[in-house]
């Protein structure tokens, strides 16, 4: 692993098999610097207290920080493979792209089949393949995130690797994990992997349209998801159909125009500022 | 499952720690990890034997301490053990509780043994 930027020298890779990035920093591999004669060796206890995700969290700060300072509204879709991520990803974009620029980050363990079915929309993606890793970490999406350069105002969506357990555990800088968790799962999905549904605040329950031909029950679904996150919020979709998208869409327009208004008010704060210093600088 | 980067993360940490320190080598490591941080103690161990192979590291003993989960009800005031993230309190049956205790992970301390120039 590079030790100044983190990056790991394993096998995630950023599509067109560029390595993650190009390192303008020397990597030291074995040996020291100068030599230590083996003398008396004092052993001692040395304090650390550190999580062991900082540098995770540090990296999803700094991306976070990226976001905020350009009015971008980032979500991070979670959800087991299977579960029609990609569809319903295709379908948002589709609905939207006329007014809203977009740009997707995908992870998958292999292929960038994700990424072309993204592009094929019309919006900017970006394939990470996490080789055998089982979720992106934030250090990967800042990386996509320089490649991509998301527009000021825009929606950035991060598709995780299809896997409910270990992308609970990373934070990649977006605003909310959204979890999608479809029909032909089982009810009790939330209660067999509660820390995805207790890391995510909103819950799209896919498929609704296989309803009538499973015996699923979308309320005792709904009340296990709530039981362990009693915060969610919720929205019955069929991504390929069409049904129950229009409210998923309306808190998607309505959060970035939450984060683009934030980002407009730190402006005009700037800006009055430099005013009121030039001001003061013209009375000198 | 995210076992091996929870593994290099520590080893990280350690590997800069001991830099610091000036650390000949690291002889055990102190971590703290929940009961409901979802991480498997055993695939731990195993993930960190591969991963501190050439540093440091190598050879540390491992030291997991764990952390009951624990959780305070918002309805009664009382703080419970847990055992899964959406246990009800078992005085009055109010769920979920927050939890106070158990998500831990951390690496509390490292034992090394510095090296002096001769």
């Amino acid at each position: 692993m590079c030790t100044v930027c983190g990056c790991a020298s394993g096998e995630t890779t950023i599509e067109g098999g560029m390595p993650v990035h190009s390192h303008d920093h020397a990597h030291e591999h074995g040996g020291h610097a100068h030599a230590h004669a083996p003398g008396i060796g004092a052993a001692r206890m040395v304090q650390i207290e550190q999580d062991i995700l900082s540098r995770n969290d540090a990296y999803a700060q700094a991306n976070r920080q990226h976001f905020d300072e350009r009015g971008i509204f980032a979500l991070n879709l979670v959800s087991s493979p299977g579960s029609g991520k990609t569809t319903l990803l295709c379908k948002t974009i589709e609905a939207l792209k006329a007014r809203l620029a977009i740009a997707v980050v995908e992870g998958d363990q292999q292929t960038a089949n994700d990424a072309e079915r993204i592009r094929a929309t019309g919006v900017p993606a970006l394939q990470i393949n996490t080789g055998k890793g089982c979720h992106l970490d934030a250090h990967m999406v800042g990386h996509a995130v320089e490649h991509l350069r998301p527009a000021e105002g825009s929606l950035f969506f991060i598709e995780n690797v299809g896997n409910l357990v270990c992308p609970a555990a990373f934070n990649l800088g977006e605003h909310h994990k959204v979890v999608i968790f479809s029909v032909t799962e089982g009810e009790d999905k939330p209660l067999k992997y509660p820390d995805m549904f207790a890391a995510a605040d909103v819950m799209l329950l896919n498929k609704c349209d296989l309803l009538p031909y499973l015996e699923f029950d979308a309320d005792l679904a709904e009340a296990n998801a709530r039981r362990v996150n009693p915060d969610l919020t919720i929205f019955r979709v069929s991504a390929t159909r069409g049904d129950g998208l229009a409210a998923w869409l309306r808190w998607i327009e309505a959060g970035l125009e939450t984060q683009r208004a934030r980002h407009a008010e730190t402006v005009d704060q700037l800006k009055a500022r430099i005013a009121a210093l030039e001001r003061q600088l013209a009375e000198r | 499952m995210h076992e091996m980067a929870l593994a290099e993360s520590i080893v990280q940490l350690v590997e800069e720690t001991a830099a610091r320190e000036g650390a000949r080598r690291v002889s055990c490591i102190v971590l703290e990890i929940g009961q409901l941080a979802a991480v498997e103690s055993e695939a731990l161990r195993f993930c960190f034997a591969a991963a501190a192979r050439q540093g440091v590291a190598c050879g540390a003993a491992l030291e997991i301490r764990d952390v009951p989960g624990s959780g305070r009800c918002g309805a009664c005031g009382e703080t419970v053990a847990l055992l899964t993230r959406y246990d009800i309190c078992p005085a009055c049956g109010h769920a979920p509780l927050e939890i106070v205790g158990g998500l831990e992970m951390r690496v509390r301390e490292i034992g090394i043994e510095s090296s002096e120039e001769v």
